[in-house]
């Protein structure tokens, strides 16, 4: 063991015991004409949390969604947060803006401005709003079935998510041409 | 192999065959000889990031390698490419059968073990592999998951009951024994914690996935006394509630698990509290 150990056969050695003869020749061969090309410095186990530390300042995070494959899952979550943020935008910005200048938010007077728009403008501006509406509010449903313990199941999260789609798109064109 | 050239040279014709027989059919002679027919070509983009030139920036490298020489899975082919082109190429690996969960990484965009994820035999796209998302990288296709196993310890993940049976072992029902099918399973390979969006986010505070299902694991064991204790250490803003039933967990999850149903249960119990 000693002796194999001193001249580094061990592992040719471990290594030939399932080899053919031929190669195991070459093997012992190899690793007595060539050296080790690779040099390794020898550290005291007490330096391994300051090279662990020296590294860690400087490591990076593994690349997250732009390189996650888009799925139903959370594409859906985020259009939920998405159209959610907007509408409480609209609500909240809507309703602040009234407080400030009542005579120009009034309801007639909003009327008044939007009936003065061209039709392709008025059908763009309701879908835009109909869209996120219609999604966040079936999506809700959604959620709130998952919350009482129903459609866990991949499948139900798929043909539910699906389900919610479908319908959003019949109730904005529902909502469109109200 | 010379001396068997030679003795075969001086076997008489009729008798070779049979005395050969017993040296053709040995282990190298009944290999499968690698297809001849046209090669195979695809190309792998995997992720490298070296720490000791930490300065330099992460990049996709390519490998291109002949499909036929290889074996049918990712890892195969990582393992090939480790071993005949690019031996500085740095990947966790074990049992390449699915179950220590050590090749866990993103492969074409999804959470995957390697050993269990097909290649795309298709040779004009290539396969992108990267390391676990929102990880921090050791090097190449190797996450630091310390914080992932500090987590795991947390929900302390151990039988806990003040009042063993006086004899023999805990009892438990075939129905009992049920509500744990599903949950056991978990091989902690982290697939399904580092493709959560929340945990992506808020991993110092939010457990995860696989940890939340790990903690009702132990709530729902009719044999563990603890279960008030553990729901208690849940009921906070982070730990648990940061789950939006996104769902990409079970999603992704190569055992076929449900991480996510798991916390929707615990969401139910901590509601019933």
């Amino acid at each position: 063991m000693n002796y194999t150990r001193a001249v580094g056969l061990s592992s040719a050695l471990r290594h030939a015991a399932f080899a053919p003869k031929l190669s195991r020749n070459q093997a012992v061969l190899r690793s007595v004409l060539f050296k080790r090309t690779v040099k390794t410095q020898s550290l005291p186990p007490s330096a391994a949390d300051e090279i662990l530390n020296t590294q860690r300042l400087k490591r990076p995070s593994s690349p997250h969604f732009t390189i996650y494959q888009p799925q139903l899952t959370w594409i859906a979550s985020i259009a939920n947060r998405v159209t959610g943020v907007g509408l409480s935008v609209l609500l909240y910005g809507f309703s602040l803006a009234y407080l400030v200048a009542p005579s120009t938010f009034s309801s007639a007077n909003v009327v008044e401005t939007v009936k003065g728009l061209p039709t392709s403008v008025k059908v763009a501006g309701k879908t835009i709003l109909a869209a996120p509406f219609a999604f966040h509010s079936l999506n809700g449903l959604r959620h709130l079935a998952w919350d009482t313990g129903k459609f866990l199941s991949l499948s139900g999260v798929y043909r539910t998510g699906y389900a919610v789609l479908g319908a959003s798109a019949v109730a904005t064109v529902a909502l469109v041409l109200l | 192999m010379q001396s068997l050239a030679a003795r075969s040279a001086l076997t008489p014709l009729k008798l070779r065959s049979a005395a050969l027989r017993g040296f053709t059919s040995s282990a190298a002679k009944r290999q499968a000889v690698a297809a001849k027919s046209t090669p195979l070509n695809k190309e792998f983009k995997i992720y490298r990031w070296n720490p000791d030139e930490p300065a330099k920036k992460p990049e996709l490298q390519s490998y291109t390698i002949n499909l036929n020489e290889c074996g049918p899975m990712i890892l195969d082919a990582l393992i090939k490419i480790k071993n005949e082109v690019d031996p500085t190429l740095t990947f966790r690996r074990s049992c390449r059968e699915g179950i220590c969960g050590s090749c866990a990484m993103n492969i074409n965009g999804q959470n995957t073990l390697a050993c269990l994820c097909r290649i795309d035999r298709t040779e004009s796209k290539d396969t992108k592999i990267y390391p676990l998302p929102h990880m921090y990288v050791v090097k190449d296709l190797v996450p630091d998951l310390t914080l992932f196993y500090k987590q795991y310890k947390s929900i302390e993940p151990y039988l806990q009951n003040d009042n063993p049976p006086a004899h023999g072992e805990f009892l438990q029902s075939p129905e009992e024994r049920r509500k744990l099918d599903g949950l056991y399973e978990c091989i902690l390979c982290a697939c399904c914690s580092t493709s959560c969006p929340s945990y992506w986010w808020n991993q110092d505070e939010y457990l995860g996935p696989a940890t939340l299902m790990q903690a009702y694991r132990w709530i729902a064991d009719s044999r563990d006394s603890y279960g008030a204790h553990r729901k208690e250490k849940l009921q906070n803003e982070m730990s648990l509630y940061r789950c939006h039933t996104i769902f990409n967990c079970a999603r992704t999850c190569p055992k076929g698990l449900n991480p996510a149903a798991a916390i929707a249960k615990i969401k139910l119990e901590l509601a019933a509290d």
